[in-house]
């Protein structure tokens, strides 16, 4: 079947089995493959990309489903020599060790801070009406994405570095 | 995954007409894929509803709320509404899963999510819910996220919701539309059935019925709610016991309480007996401890999951102690504010 | 060829020495621009032309043999290929430096999950399809699968010393405790992966590995063709932690599929195979006894253990490893039974030993201070022994007392109170700590360095699995040759480069740096000469070369030469004459909830000495993620095998539980002592990554008994066992 999709902002047509999933699709039909299969069940956070800017797993959903949809992967934010500010902080903290779950953290923490800002709450947040970015808040927020190399406390620091960068 | 027919349906006709017992909705798809890639679900049309129109919004329904059942995991639980009015049911939904998988997942499907019982989880092992009649290889197996309420010989799986718990503190009822566009209400206790002998059964849905709503009575006025998850780590795991309560205290004494309980049953767990014990009594953690000794009066059916009923208790004391002012709240504990 | 440097003598500390101001410092990773923008390329990501899809296919009985495969119970489905089913197909994946295959037991099933054979398709979907369809018949006969049941027992040689009944019955305190822990998977982020192509009768594998000169033979072995027609590339591997160190069952079915069907084929493991099919590290049963005299003097130290492998598999977990040299005792006994159960091989998990020893020995020790009544700092310093005490070597250099002084003072311990005094609400915050050792080795290794006006370039087979390969093998070359870090290339992960130690045990950025600072010094030797200076008045920096009143730009001493070195090193004589390992000090804050149980580390603090740090920041990221592992194996991780079939229960990772972000503190430090080992290598340095888990998680469960007061000796110390032992002891 055939499914239209508009990723890093350019319109791209895949013609896929319907059990494709968004993850397959764009790691083998528009090889995009930053974006890394970790366990194929939303338990590890690799998959992350944001669908009309909304962080999901691509792994637990169908391409088909995304027809018309707006996608955003690891390299539609920076490329080396033009990071992004986020994608900088990672380098700078060391927030990563072999890489594998790097993308995902990365646009995890995109869209996470999108929600932060919002003012959504967490699991972690005292109040629910009052929401701040310590980094409790950002640790919860965070934990669907494992890093086995446990580089927790640097992808914090690079999260809390780059949003500055982000901001400004 | 088995090969399918995918559909979109474009109106809850459409939708309802291409269900049979070979069929699938999928929404958030969150559990329905999961399941699928591991041949445990294998439909041979799913029917994808997410582009229905009216159903992902929450609106006021008299005193209450009703929420669309495409309304997304994590836009529920950051509804001002939601948070001001019915804290225990965004605290629970941020309990669960991820961020990504509370983007994505919907209000209904969580309702309708299976068992995660590893024994359920691999097509080698013998499962009843699986395979009506193949035996329960959890029985005699590796059992620690378990039930040990509400289960038969043929199945000990619990149910893994955080929402579905919140909601049964709060009363809510689900929406649910027939083929030929009835509707009907359901509370959770009509919605889920117990295993006994065909676990394989877990609603009392017909295969074209859809949920389209959940309704939310109007809250417990000057009430305080909580919800409480024990898990193997800090986040991103599935309740080893939860706890949600809703009291209101009236002079201090406990006017009014509700208790459900998840993470130990096939379906949310609710015990008014409990709740009557509490009623009138001014707090005291001896009455606590003596609330939470009856519910967990009765041995584990499972040697492994024996470990739940301390667990339990001594979770429900600290949430009541909480909830009724005699310890300090912490987070997960608030009190209602009227809507913002 | 290459005269092979041995390491039978210190050398000087030329990197002291050289002027260039790279080495040891927090340079980023050059390799980090490629991976936060998704460019570095891992093994799944290529998809070479024609490539088709093949999906593992496991054994649903325990032990017996495949009778046959019913192909037609998946032609049905479009796109089907092949069911490759080969008597060269592996049991498990071989063990780390093995090189050449291991056990290949055709229709012989020795555990459920084994992997038999593969389905192949031009589609994904569909190899997964008929892989999960795939109808299989077994025969299948009674196996053992629960160590404590099993009655296969070897038991090994023992290490013993001294007059034990006289030490241990005379003493003033004694401490005899038993501590269990489950099997761990490695459970790293990529999952075992394969690309396989012919050209003609050349192999090229894509492959998840850690160690490509060692891989290449094992691959070669086990498809039966000579090592020289294959080639593995391994440019980016998505972390191992032990488990990529052997070729794996994955490797092998990518190649034969790829050979008959005549296309490339790739085979990424489903991440419930990973864990089906890898070896774990083996559950322990380990039992402690301390005995000291009234003033902390330890008078006997035992050591005993149970592990289990699959029958045949000769690896067993050192579990005993750093207890033979972390102190010393009058009497001393370390013993150890293998068990052999039919459940998925063991094999090395980072830190094979120390990461679950020394969490035994350092609670035991905790034990026995709180027996004592004395501070357990105090206690370790009584008793660190002045050389090695079983095999009586001097240590290469051994600065634990200094970590465990200088750590206690940075973390504070001074504050810890008596167990059960600190309280915030219903939390109850403890203290503990625990000393770190592990062993340090030097493996053969060889690099080869090119200078050209161009600048520097690095070869080698060596692999960068998140260690920092990258960054601290430009930083050696670039100290060495005097050039700023953006003029060194670095190439990794080809079997056409030079052979390296590979990533394992630690000792690759030793191991390999040592062989590029070699390489490095020839040409450094080569431009003195062109200088016109003895070798050792040549100072680099910033590509100029000065020496002897002389000074000239290095690219006008090369004159458009391209000097090319190659070097090789193996470990020697220092070896021998000492005993070289890293060492540390864990200090641990933790809250323990005093109704449910619940463990939430809120500070952790470790100083190490392991030699020369090569690079601050990726040292320091090495050892905060052992720390986190011990973290994990203190309070989370826990593989469980069914009681019946011992298939794994918890195989994915939803169910097998690593920690996640919010289990772990902002505040996890890491301090580097400044130390030099001159008899480890030419670097003086040592190796990180496994000295960071090593005592980490004693240190958590330490500070849960000055928390709370109760002792968990099962761990993982999940919240049902923390209530159990409140409940216990009345609380």
């Amino acid at each position: 079947m055939q499914t239209t999709l508009t990723v890093n902002g350019h319109t791209r047509s895949v013609d896929h089995d319907p059990r494709t999933t968004l993850l397959d699709a764009l790691r083998d039909s528009l090889r995009l493959t930053g974006t890394k299969k970790g366990c194929d069940h939303g338990q590890c956070g690799a998959c992350t990309v944001l669908v009309n800017g909304r962080r999901i797993n691509a792994c637990l959903t169908l391409a088909a489903m995304h027809d018309g949809d707006e996608i955003t992967t690891i390299e539609g934010l920076g490329e080396p020599g033009a990071l992004s500010p986020l994608q900088q902080a990672f380098v700078s903290c060391d927030g990563y060790q072999c890489g594998f779950c790097t993308s995902g953290q990365i646009m995890s923490a995109t869209g996470m801070l999108e929600e932060l800002a919002r003012g959504d709450p967490s699991h972690a947040s005292p109040d629910l009406a009052q929401v701040s970015a310590d980094d409790a808040e950002i640790a919860e927020r965070m934990s669907g994405n494992l890093c086995r190399c446990a580089a927790y406390p640097f992808i914090r620091e690079a999260i809390s570095l780059g949003a500055k960068g982000e901001r400004s | 995954m088995r090969a399918f027919d995918y559909t979109r349906a474009e109106s809850l006709d459409q939708a309802a007409a291409a269900l049979d017992p070979a069929a699938s909705v999928i929404a958030g798809g969150t559990n329905l894929l999961d399941l699928m890639k591991l041949q445990v679900m294998t439909p041979e049309r799913v029917v994808d509803i997410t582009r229905l129109p009216g159903l992902d919004a929450i609106e006021p329904e008299g005193e209450g709320l009703r929420l669309g059942a495409l309304v997304r995991n994590s836009d529920l639980a950051a509804d001002p509404r939601i948070r001001a009015r019915y804290p225990l049911l965004s605290r629970a939904l941020l309990s669960g899963a991820s961020g990504q998988i509370r983007n994505k997942a919907t209000t209904g499907g969580n309702l309708l999510q299976r068992t995660r019982c590893p024994y359920f989880y691999d097509p080698a092992m013998a499962c009843s819910k699986r395979e009506p009649g193949a035996g329960c290889a959890a029985q005699g197996g590796v059992g620690r996220m378990l039930a040990i309420f509400g289960t038969s010989d043929a199945c000990l799986a619990a149910h893994p919701s955080d929402m579905a718990v919140a909601l049964r503190a709060l009363d809510a009822e689900v929406e649910v539309r027939s083929r030929d566009g009835g509707l009907r209400r359901l509370a959770l206790d009509e919605l889920y059935r117990l295993p006994g002998d065909r676990p394989d059964l877990e609603t009392t849905l017909a295969a074209d019925d859809l949920i389209t709503a959940v309704i939310l009575p109007a809250p417990v006025a000057g009430s305080v709610q909580a919800y409480r998850k024990l898990r193997d780590r800090a986040s991103y795991a599935f309740a080893l016991v939860s706890v949600a309560a809703v009291i209101r205290m009236d002079q201090g004494r406990i006017g009014q309480a509700a208790l459900a309980f998840g993470g130990v049953a096939p379906r949310p767990w609710r015990d008014a007996g409990l709740e009557a014990m509490l009623h009138g009594k001014t707090p005291d953690e001896a009455l606590f401890r003596e609330v939470a000794q009856r519910l967990t009066a009765d041995p584990a059916p499972n040697p492994d999951t024996e470990f739940k009923r301390p667990l339990l208790r001594r979770t429900l004391v600290a949430v009541l102690r909480e909830a009724t002012g005699l310890a300090q709240p912490s987070i997960g504990t608030d009190a209602t504010k009227d809507a913002a | 060829m290459t005269q092979t440097f041995r390491m039978d003598k210190p050398q000087p500390r030329l990197l002291d020495e050289t002027r260039q101001g790279v080495i040891g410092t927090s340079m980023d990773r050059p390799d980090g621009p490629l991976k936060v923008s998704g460019q570095a390329t891992y093994t799944a990501d290529a998809l070479p032309e024609g490539c088709v899809h093949g999906m593992l296919v496991r054994a649903t009985v325990t032990r017996g043999h495949l009778r046959d495969i019913d192909r037609d119970s998946i032609a049905d489905i479009p796109g089907l290929l092949a069911v490759v089913r080969d008597p060269r197909f592996l049991r498990n994946p071989a063990q780390g430096m093995a090189g050449e295959a291991p056990d290949q037991p055709g229709d012989r099933i020795d555990y459920h999950g084994q992997p038999v054979a593969l389905v192949v398709a031009e589609t994904f979907e569909a190899a997964r399809d008929g892989a999960l369809r795939l109808k299989l018949r077994f025969d299948s006969v009674a196996a053992e699968v629960d160590p404590d049941h099993a009655t296969e027992v070897e038991p090994q040689d023992p290490t013993e010393s001294g007059d034990w009944n006289a030490a241990w019955s005379g003493a003033a305190h004694q401490v005899d405790v038993v501590y269990t822990t489950p099997c761990h998977a490695s459970a790293a982020m990529e999952p075992h992966a394969a690309v396989a192509e012919w050209q003609g009768d050349r192999l090229i594998l894509r492959g998840a590995l850690q160690m490509l000169r060692f891989n290449r033979k094992e691959l070669a072995d086990a498809v039966g063709i000579p090592p020289e027609q294959v080639q593995i590339l391994a440019p980016y591997v998505g972390g191992g932690f032990g488990s990529k160190l052997g070729i794996g069952t994955e490797a092998v079915a990518a190649a034969l599929a790829a050979r008959e069907l005549g296309r490339p084929v790739r085979v990424v493991m489903a991440r419930q195979t990973v864990f089906d099919a890898v070896l774990r590290r083996t559950e322990t049963r380990q039992h402690l006894q301390l005995a000291a005299d009234a003033e902390g003097k330890l008078l006997a130290l035992g050591h005993d253990d149970r592990v289990s492998n699959l029958p045949g598999e000769e690896f067993a977990e050192p579990v005993s490893s750093a207890s033979q040299f972390l102190y010393g005792a009058r009497a001393t006994r370390f013993r150890q039974d293998m068990v052999r159960v039919h459940r998925v091989g063991a094999g090395s998990v980072r830190a094979p030993g120390e990461a679950v020893g020394v969490i035994a020995i350092e609670a035991a020790m905790d034990e026995l201070a709180d027996a004592l009544g004395m501070c357990p700092v105090e206690l370790r310093l009584r008793n660190l022994p002045d050389q090695h005490p079983v095999t009586g070597q001097p240590f290469s250099a051994r600065a634990l007392a200094d970590c465990l002084r200088e750590g206690a003072k940075s973390f504070g311990w001074s504050d810890r109170q008596a167990p059960g005094a600190r309280q915030e609400g219903d939390w109850l915050i403890g203290m503990g700590m625990a000393s770190a050792a592990r062993p340090n080795m030097l493996v053969k290794s060889a690099a080869r360095v090119r200078l050209s006006a161009e600048g520097a370039v690095v070869e080698t087979d060596m692999t960068d699995i998140g260690t920092g390969t990258y960054a601290v093998l430009t930083q050696v070359a670039a100290e060495m040759l005097g050039l700023p870090p953006g003029q060194v290339t670095v190439k990794l992960g080809d079997t056409d480069l030079p052979g390296a130690s590979g990533s394992g045990g630690s000792f690759g950025a030793s191991s390999s740096g040592s062989a590029v600072f070699l390489a490095a010094k020839k040409i450094r030797d080569r431009l003195a000469a062109k200088l016109g200076c003895a070798p050792e008045d040549l100072s680099l920096q910033d590509g100029l070369a000065r020496g002897a009143n002389l000074e000239a730009p290095i690219n006008d001493l090369l004159a458009g030469e391209v000097l090319v070195e190659e070097a090789e090193i193996k470990g020697g004589k220092t070896a021998e004459s000492h005993f070289s390992a890293g060492f540390g000090a864990h200090f641990c804050e933790v809250a323990v909830h005093r109704w449910t149980g619940e463990v939430r580390v809120r500070r952790m603090h470790g100083t190490f000495a392991m030699g020369r740090v090569l690079n601050e920041k990726t040292a320091r990221s090495q050892a905060v993620g052992g720390m986190i592992w011990g973290v994990g194996s203190a309070l989370h991780e826990d593989m469980s095998h069914d009681p019946r079939t011992g298939h794994v229960v918890t195989r994915d990772l939803a169910n097998y539980h690593i920690a996640s972000h919010a289990d772990i503190p902002r505040d996890m430090q890491a301090v580097f002592l400044e130390e030099r080992d001159d008899f480890a290598n030419p670097l003086q340095s040592k190796g990180v990554g496994e000295l960071g888990i090593s005592g980490a998680g004693g240190a958590v469960l330490n500070a849960i008994h000055n928390a709370c007061g109760v002792r968990i000796r099962d761990i993982p110390a999940t919240p049902d066992r923390v209530i159990a032992a409140l409940e216990a002891a009345g609380r």
